[in-house]
């Protein structure tokens, strides 16, 4: 991975649980990790949801002060900047669609001019998010999202699920959906997300664990 | 058909698309704003409208104004939102307009908090506006159970010529899960009876109107209402019954608390204590046969709600006070864990066996 790693995404294509899983991996191999709730939009099911995991397993979480209060404003109140220049890895979990990846645009320049070989920018996709189901949809929300982001996407993550309906034939028939978006998009596809349990024989597999859940599935 | 992920206020504005629903009027509220940003994006290209009014007031009137014409109509909100619609709520029961107003409730009162809740119990079941009426309030506790809940609010608002409320909370409304679509619906009731839509000079005027100018006219028009009533508090209520049949303690709950205390219900069998959960679906009209039913071998009732206890009063008369209701909640905008609600249980059973 590389020092940064921005995670956009649908809303509800899993970027907080593919953000969330990705900080713990690189703690658990003792590396130093900033995990960024950049998410302006979404009240709650967000990375600061985490807070206390985040504690006991070595990732440093960084989430606007108003995070999960009723203070419903899109505030970003740390220095994602001064993060981006100091050591460790800055993984970046941006809110649902463009409208959550708006604040991102401030980063552009920084980010292109300090770390411009450093920057990964994922997009997020689920084949079973109602309205990104085709190809054609997804692709156009990634542009949106480049346009107010003022950023380019380097890769796919292919994150399809159906939430605890997901099988391993789940996963398997959105594999070429994902193919055919990085296809399209003329990028590579990083890696295909696969809950823990399940075995699945598919390239660049990153077995992940579930956080993001209602407090019944406990 | 396929399944898809959903997020339960898109949900919600699928399902309202699908069966017909072809304006809708809202005015932005956390934690209900995907509803009316979906609705924003989708309503014109399925050939409807979609228009955020200048506030709720507004919203619920233009609801009032479009039902009157005999299309399906709604709107949405959250909890201090919707206490701006009550007049334009009781406006439409005083018209016998059909339409849909979905509460996506937080913690309140006032401003309150943007965290799931259920303290507006009291005010949909019991007084969602001035004057005798009532209004139809589902509450469903899943995102399918919320689209499959749409049509039939819908539906039911339509036969019965009255408001329906769906009762949903913050968690619903912003949390995942699979759900599968009913196809469009193709054709709707026939409204050509009462519909103001233009009477070509060809029948006499449609007058859709809650004023009346002679008192005992009035109160005929309330007494026939409530005669409709009767017929839905007689046939319309809905529960689920989950473990109930040999249970000696039930759980009564709804919506998001229900999802809860069920785990805490399996959670609570599996260490031998006999316990049910009762869930109404229908909040008005409540389901007292079923719950009757449910705490047939019942000795005590415990309610669980996201509020201070609003529900309880009705468990009380739905059972005539012959058991005792106990209460557990958290309030605005804290959410029951199912181990607290366990503890619970366990503390009325006296302790695992």
């Amino acid at each position: 991975m590389k020092k940064i790693t921005i995670i956009t995404g649908h809303y509800g294509s899993g970027k907080t649980n593919l953000a969330v899983n990705l900080a713990l991996r690189l703690a658990d191999a003792g590396e130093k990790v900033t995990i960024v709730d950049f998410d302006i939009v979404n009240p709650y099911f967000r990375t600061a949801d985490f807070a206390k995991l985040f504690e006991e397993r070595g990732v440093t979480l960084a989430a606007s002060m108003y995070a999960n209060t009723s203070l419903d404003i899109p505030a970003i109140s740390f220095d994602m900047e001064r993060m981006a220049y100091e050591d460790g890895y800055l993984i970046i979990d941006v809110g649902g669609d463009d409208a959550g990846a708006i604040g991102l645009g401030r980063y552009a320049e920084g980010f292109s001019a300090y770390v411009p070989d450093q920057l990964d920018m994922w997009y997020v996709v689920n084949r079973y998010r109602y309205l990104t189901e085709e190809p054609q949809e997804t692709l156009e929300l990634m542009y949106e999202i480049e346009a107010v982001s003022r950023m380019r996407h380097t890769g796919i993550v292919n994150n399809s699920n159906l939430g605890k309906e997901t099988t391993a034939e789940t996963i398997l028939r959105a594999v070429p959906y994902a193919e055919e978006i990085a296809a399209q998009a003329k990028l590579p596809l990083v890696c295909t997300t696969c809950r823990k349990d399940l075995t699945v024989s598919v390239p660049d597999i990153l077995p992940v664990e579930v956080f993001v859940k209602p407090v019944w599935e406990e | 058909m396929e399944r898809s992920l959903m997020k339960g206020n898109e949900a919600l504005a699928e399902a309202a698309i699908r069966a017909g629903c072809k304006c809708f009027f809202g005015y932005p509220i956390t934690p209900q704003t995907e509803l009316s940003a979906y609705m924003a994006k989708r309503m014109e290209k399925s050939g409807g409208v979609f228009l955020q009014a200048e506030s709720e007031i507004a919203a619920i009137n233009m609801v009032l104004g479009a039902a009157s014409t005999g299309v399906r109509a709604m709107t949405s909100s959250s909890s201090p939102g919707v206490s701006l619609k009550a007049e334009g709520i009781s406006y439409m029961a005083g018209s016998d307009l059909p339409g849909l107003i979905i509460n996506v409730q937080r913690g309140g009162p006032g401003l309150g908090s943007i965290q799931p809740a259920q303290s507006d119990y009291n005010q949909a079941t019991h007084a969602m506006g001035h004057g005798d009426f009532h209004i139809l309030v589902y509450a469903p506790c899943s995102v399918q159970e919320m689209v499959d809940t749409v049509t039939l609010a819908f539906d039911k608002a339509d036969q019965y010529r009255m408001p329906a409320m769906i009762l949903a909370d913050g968690l619903l409304g912003q949390m995942m899960e699979p759900v599968t679509f009913p196809e469009p619906r193709t054709t709707l009731p026939d409204k050509s009876d009462w519909a103001a839509n233009g009477h070509g000079n060809k029948r006499e005027h449609h007058i859709i109107n809650s004023l009346y100018l002679d008192a005992p006219l009035l109160e005929a028009k309330v007494q026939e209402r409530f005669k409709r009533y009767a017929i839905i508090e007689e046939t319309e209520t809905d529960a689920e019954l989950y473990c109930c049949d040999d249970a000696e303690i039930v759980v009564t709950a709804y919506g998001a608390s229900a999802r809860v205390s069920k785990s805490a219900v399996t959670a609570a069998r599996r260490k031998g204590i006999k316990a049910g959960l009762c869930r109404p679906k229908t909040l008005w009209p409540f389901p007292k046969k079923e719950l009757c039913e449910a705490t047939k071998h019942a000795s005590h009732i415990l309610d669980v709600e996201m509020s201070m206890g609003q529900m309880i009063d009705d468990v009380r008369l739905a059972t005539e006070c012959r058991l005792p209701v106990s209460f557990f909640g958290r309030t605005g905008g804290v959410i029951p864990t199912p181990a607290e609600v366990l503890a619970e249980i366990e503390k009325l059973a006296g302790g695992a066996e």
